[in-house]
């Protein structure tokens, strides 16, 4: 008997899902979040769990966790003290950063730059050089190298990142200077940016890897804690960590390419979303999870999130690949201001967090916040409850708000309406970012909402952008643990090889990328998967020759070795053209070529919510005067708990559960689907209208 | 004759009352349609000087042409008096001559593109769009020739046509440009990514006024105009004294060996309204490094330099033109008289933001930014390669950011918006070369309590023969600091021979011949600093001196006194620091590092190695420059 374990650790809570392996059976738990040290949370949560199923929690062989361990190290800036080698010239490649100032004209003079993850007193160069092409135009000079390593030792270094130029075309000297590394300093942890991420562009490949240095000894000590604590009785479980593209790394890879994990949090969120919205049969969604400070978006199509080459966490960008999620700086806790110059409404991006939190929280924040507003409209009914008992004090949200009213001359309803239409504005940019912006029309997707404050909005949103339905799962708490679960372990390799197409051939290209999945393969032979369960897929990114960007490719190897190159050429051609309406008949280039494997993922039932008619009036617990369009309305407000499958419920109305409250706006309607997701429409909605291009 | 709108449904648009926030809706939509002008360029563009250092400039403007979003305000009106012909739908205009959209494009490797957007048959905005072409011909390779003295030199132009005609691409005009150009397949490439750009902000609009009507579209673009004077009325009135302010600056030398040039410039305020008179400066050029300024554009400059500086959540538009009255002599350095060459405008343009700089502070002393990186400086090198292939390499290089009231310069940062540098690894991969050194260069940043930015000092190792342009400026003349902050170091190029010979090479230079192994030291100049040194944090002067930014010595400059093993002399620095506030006295509020161009000019060849320019040599315009007066009065 056989139990695998999806565990998400949040700001205040840890929750839980344990799967029975072969019959997809479900027990979920929820404990209080542990942050001096995560793992005791989830220890507890996974005793917990263990007592709901009455199982034995050493009859667990994989746990699947989503951690916000690196993403936090960044974000408060408790990173190791790193040391930095680079090529002799590039001591200062993270100083100079690529030379880009954000903003607009004239933005410099209000950019203050913050300082590199290595410090430019620990960055030491080594003499040596390769070229473009790989070749050894200078060898190393070993003893000089020496002497610098021991000048670092004395800094006190707490890890060490080797990039050198040239080195995805040659790795040979930074393989070296590893080694010698290891003679001089023997218990720093060294990465290099070879291994990294290989690839052309040396700000952003050293960037990468001395931020996979800065939050590797945190991470390490968390996941190998994590690890101890987890092995009863001496079995070894197979702890697997999510990374930023959705994917699973073992515990041991988690710890030597942390980097990869920035976005572990989140993708588990999206990876959940799209699981939910599969069950109710939507493959094409929209996924928007609202928070208290901020608003991640992303797009997926046919269950699969779009992936990016690209993580960004705080203003650190790295090039790792992750699930394409945007964030914008909308969220419950953003604070609304009328600029005394402009007498505009601005919604964030400053936001009043959790602390002091929304007027509302009656902690000390006085500053109308988008939770403020939402309280005002009448959208969070009395008696609500945020997080378990937090009681809500909507005379201070009212105060809050007037502030808005006064310097706009509106009614304070109006005000808060007002609010509202400018955070739901700033998401759909964000959800433009993924969709008009990469070529998809957001009428051809559904969209789910989740996080605390999601399904407030949801319906708004899919009425500025045409997606429908809004989904509402159920219990958006549990989504994350969801995604972690049900996620299937996978490894990708990738290799840069920049050649025209004259210059290779498609025979070469493949023998390549056939290593590469061995490689890849081999790696997930070591994490228990059966070879009969792994399922290989192929990419390569490509360009016209001269041009900057890069499409990745999908393709299937044997088209490749049947056809030729023209098999991926066409592609890309093909989706040059619906990405920019014009293709170019210059020659083809390869930059990327990378293979993925992955196994087979759980597949876990849900039990299905329980039917019920039409008629959703036995969950309706009464009646809530709410402001919707202008207009004041009366809304009836429903207990989530009690809807039933086959409900039918007619707007205006408020759905409340315990962590989470849903608006359905006028002339739309929700419906409870099978899975117990809350499908909204417009009132006379048509559906499978093909959406014009 | 100006140019005729034809539409075949010419309802006039309803000014209809919008609320604020439907208005700030508008607002952000089109503000993100801009942003997506700029995605869909950098994807498909092929040349690194717009692909990877992004030097384009997107623009909606509403239906009259005015600028709602963007960066360089709006010359569509200056565009519809100069042509003479129809507008339709489906049109797309492309110029790259300055001299017939007054200057809204200062040199012709700009191309400019221009399309009226129209929903139901009607004309309901415009977009438009410039980026700079590697190469558009004429007598170098980057087609920026120094020693230009007419425009006809500086390759192939076209006045504004209609390079797609009702929707149809005038292929034979495309030809004809491409055919003159040494890298076609980068500006045709480049030409249908601003082609997708324009388009991508057109489907844009229309889909806006689709969700708002066209009258609510109509009339929150005139509210959003409205709204920017308001705020900029507001601006001018608090920042901007009656009291006339004067500053001047300098461009060191034309290319030919004299030099400096002066651009002056005045600006007060009657009532509400600001003026700039550029009086004194000196007259035009005769090589190329005359600055055609559009008047609109710079009311740009310096409304967006006020918004930086006072308020930066204000969005700059349009609308607060009526607010400003720019006054530049025709017959000038920023004014030059057609067929004056263009080409390296560079230097001129950058330093019109140190002249607004200088201006706007005198005022306001507390917000008043140092002299910094302001201009581009070109690098060019092209030649065949052993395989007997044309190579042609053309980059921005990156200086000292200035000393600035909110904190330290960045340094070797770009003061353009969304530039960035060329990755090295690509160049060594696509050109002949290697980038051996690519540092800042310390203690070239101006020290200041806030201190200046270091320059930049790339090392270009050549790998086969060939030419390299040069176009620099500030090698003379200092980044000047303020209110006690003091210069930034000037520029310099070296070329280190293979032979083991050395030359320095002069600030503006075509065609250098450079060997395989040649090795070019090219060193940018560094920010001026702002505020006293003496009153820098001890902590932050040995933070750079650890970082390597500023050396033992250097710390001195901020009467820090630190010790070989890096400790700091207490004592000594409050000895040293007491000693240098008696002996400097108080601090000025300018420091130029040089008394009169006469005493900078006879210490140039001691401190610069390089000989001293000589007082230009300026052409009588005397007959022309009374009929441009008479032009610009209205008399006929």
């Amino acid at each position: 008997m056989a139990y695998r374990l999806g565990v998400d650790v949040g700001g205040t809570f840890t929750d839980l899902l344990l799967v029975h392996e072969r019959s997809g059976k479900t027990w979920s738990a929820k404990v209080p979040s542990t942050p001096a040290d995560q793992s005791i949370g989830v220890v507890n949560g996974m005793m917990r769990v263990c007592e709901y199923a009455g199982i034995d929690p050493a009859t667990i062989l994989h746990v699947m966790h989503g951690t916000t361990v690196a993403t936090n190290t960044v974000l408060t800036g408790t990173g190791a003290k790193c040391g930095l080698v680079t090529t002799k010239g590039y001591r200062q490649v993270l100083q100079i950063a690529r030379s880009f100032v954000p903003g607009g004209l004239g933005g410099w003079v209000i950019y203050n730059k913050s300082l590199p993850l290595a410090p430019l007193a620990c960055t030491i160069e080594a003499d040596e050089r390769v070229s473009a092409k790989g070749d050894i135009v200078h060898a190393l000079d070993e003893e000089q190298l020496r002497v610098a390593l021991r000048e670092l030792k004395s800094k006190n270094i707490e890890a060490l990142t080797v990039s050198l130029i040239n080195s995805f075309a040659n790795d040979t000297h930074e393989k070296r200077i590893r080694d010698i590394a290891g003679e001089e300093l023997p218990e720093i942890p060294v990465s290099l940016s070879s291994e990294v991420v290989p690839e052309m562009q040396e700000y952003e490949r050293t960037v990468t890897t001395v931020a996979n240095s800065y939050v590797r000894p945190r991470v390490a000590k968390y996941v190998r804690s994590l690890k101890s604590k987890l092995s009863i009785k001496g079995e070894d479980v197979k702890l697997h960590i999510l990374r930023s593209d959705g994917g699973l790394a073992s515990a041991k890879a988690s710890e030597e390419f942390p980097v990869n994990m920035l976005m572990s949090g989140p993708a588990g969120g999206v990876t959940g979303a799209v699981w939910v919205a599969l069950q109710s049969g939507f493959p094409n969604l929209l996924t928007v999870d609202v928070g208290g400070t901020s608003t991640d978006v992303a797009l997926i199509q046919n269950g699969e999130p779009r992936l990016r080459r690209e993580t960004t966490v705080g203003d650190v960008t790295v090039r790792a690949s992750s699930v394409d999620i945007r964030t914008v700086g909308a969220g419950g806790g953003s604070i609304a201001h009328v600029p005394d110059l402009t007498k505009a409404l601005r919604v964030g991006p400053q936001s009043a967090g959790a602390d002091p939190g929304p007027a509302a929280y009656n902690r000390g924040g006085t500053e109308p916040t988008v939770t403020d507003a939402n309280i005002v409209l009448g959208y969070m009914p009395e008696g609500q409850k945020l997080g378990g008992d937090m009681v809500l004090d909507r005379a201070l949200s009212a105060q809050a708000v007037k502030k808005i009213a006064d310097a706009l001359k509106l009614s304070q309803k109006d005000a808060a309406l007002g609010i509202y239409n400018i955070v739901n504005e700033n998401m759909v940019g964000a959800l433009r970012l993924v969709s008009v912006e990469q070529g998809y029309d957001p009428r051809d997707y559904a969209l789910i909402a989740f996080g605390g404050a999601g399904p407030l909005h949801a319906n708004a949103l899919s009425r500025l952008l045409g997606s429908w339905p809004a989904i509402i799962p159920p219990g958006p708490g549990v989504l994350c643990a969801l995604g972690d679960a049900t996620t299937a372990v996978r490894d990708e390799r990738a290799r840069t090889y920049v050649r025209k197409f004259a210059e290779t051939s498609a025979k070469e290209v493949a023998k390549i990328l056939r290593t590469l999945a061995a490689d890849a393969a081999e790696s997930l032979e070591r994490e228990g998967v059966p070879k009969s369960e792994m399922r290989t897929s192929w990419q390569v990114d490509l360009r016209y020759h001269g041009q900057g960007l890069r499409l990745a490719v999908d393709f299937d190897i044997k088209d490749l070795e049947k056809q030729g190159l023209k098999a991926v050429s066409a592609k890309f051609d093909a989706e040059h053209k619906r990405l920019f309406t014009f293709a170019l008949s210059l020659e083809h280039e390869l930059v990327t070529l990378r293979a993925t494997v992955q196994g087979k993922s759980v597949s876990l039932k849900r039990p299905d919510l329980a039917r019920g008619g039409t008629d959703p009036k036995a969950a309706a617990t009464g009646k809530q005067k709410v402001y919707m369009d202008g207009k004041d309305l009366t809304a009836t407000v429903y207990d989530r708990r009690k809807l039933r499958a086959g409900n039918r419920i007619k707007g205006p109305a408020i759905v409340v559960e315990m962590d989470s409250t849903s608006v359905i706006l006028p002339k739309h309607h929700g419906v409870v689907d099978k899975v117990g997701c809350i499908l909204i429409y417009p009132d006379g909605y048509k559906p499978a209208r093909k959406a014009k291009r | 004759m100006p140019a005729r709108i034809i539409q075949r449904n010419s309802k006039a648009f309803r000014k209809v009352k919008v609320d604020t926030v439907t208005i700030d809706i508008i607002e952000s939509a089109l503000r993100n349609a801009r942003f997506e002008m700029d995605t869909v360029l950098f994807r498909t563009a092929m040349s690194p000087g717009i692909r990877e250092q992004h030097d384009e400039f997107p623009m909606i403007a509403n239906v009259e042409g005015k600028m709602v979003v963007g960066q360089f305000g709006s010359f569509i009106w200056g565009f519809m008096q100069g042509y003479d012909g129809t507008i339709e739908e489906g049109d797309i205009f492309l110029t790259n001559d300055p001299y017939s959209v007054r200057g809204a494009i200062s040199h012709a490797n700009d191309w400019l593109m221009l399309m009226p957007i129209y929903k139901q048959k009607r004309l309901i905005a415009w977009s438009a769009m410039f980026g700079h072409m590697t190469d558009v011909g004429g007598k170098v390779p980057g087609s920026l020739p120094t020693d230009a003295r007419q425009i006809y030199e500086e390759g192939v132009r076209t006045p504004p046509v209609k390079i797609y005609k009702g929707g149809q691409l005038q292929e034979d005009i495309l030809n004809i440009l491409l055919h003159n150009c040494r890298l076609p397949h980068w500006n045709l490439s480049d030409f249908n990514a601003i082609t997708a750009a324009l388009r991508t902000a057109g489907l844009r609009c229309i889909e806006i006024a689709e969700r708002f009507g066209d009258d609510v579209l109509y009339s929150a673009m005139h509210a959003m105009l409205e709204r920017n004077k308001r705020a900029m009325r507001e601006l001018i009135r608090r920042t901007v004294p009656e009291t006339k302010q004067h500053f001047e600056d300098y461009i060191c030398d034309d290319g030919l060996n004299m030099g400096p040039y002066r651009i002056a410039c005045s600006m007060w305020r009657e009532g509400d309204k600001c003026i700039f008179d550029f009086a004194g400066t000196d007259p035009q050029s005769i090589s190329s490094i005359n600055f055609l300024l559009n008047e609109e554009m710079f009311k740009m400059f310096a409304g967006v330099y006020m918004i930086m500086v006072f308020d930066p959540q204000i969005l700059f538009n349009d609308g607060f033109y009526d607010l400003m009255e720019v006054r530049i002599p025709p017959g000038t350095l920023l004014k030059p008289l057609k067929p004056a060459a263009l080409s390296c405008r560079t230097h001129a343009l950058g330093r019109i933001f140190d002249v607004l700089g200088g201006l706007l502070g005198q005022g306001n002393p507390q917000f008043m930014c140092a002299a910094g990186f302001s201009d581009s400086p070109h690098f060019m090198y092209s030649g065949y390669d052993r395989n007997g292939d044309w190579y042609q390499l053309y980059q921005i290089s990156f200086g000292g950011i200035p000393g600035k009231p909110f904190g330290d310069g960045p340094d070797g940062h770009s003061l353009w918006p969304s530039f960035t540098n060329v990755p090295n690894e690509f160049l060594e991969s696509y050109f002949p070369l290697r980038i051996d050194i690519y540092e800042t260069i310390a203690d070239s940043g101006g020290a200041g309590k806030n201190r200046g930015g270091n320059g930049l000092r790339i090392g270009y190792r050549f790998l086969e023969p060939g030419e390299i342009s040069i176009h620099d400026d500030r090698w003379l003349t200092y980044p000047w600091g303020v209110n006690g902050g003091l210069p930034g170091a000037r520029s310099r190029k070296t070329l280190m021979r293979a032979d083991g010979t050395q030359q320095l090479l002069e600030s503006k230079l075509d065609r250098v011949k450079v060997e395989a192994g040649d090795l070019l030291l090219s060193d940018t100049w560094g920010g001026g600093g702002c505020g006293d040194p003496l009153e820098r944090e001890v902590e932050k002067v040995c933070f750079d001196v650890e970082a390597g930014l500023v050396t033992i010595g250097g710390a001195r400059r901020y009467g820090v006194v630190i010790r070989e093993d890096g400790s700091v002399d207490h004592a000594a620095t409050a000895a040293l620091r007491a000693k240098m506030a008696t002996e400097r006295g108080p601090v000025k509020l300018f420091d130029r590092g040089f008394d009169s161009v006469e005493e900078l000019k006879a210490r140039c060849k001691a401190e610069t190695g390089l000989e001293p320019p000589t007082q230009p040599q300026f052409t009588k315009w005397t007959r022309r420059l009374t009929e441009e007066r008479k032009k610009a009065v209205g008399v006929a």
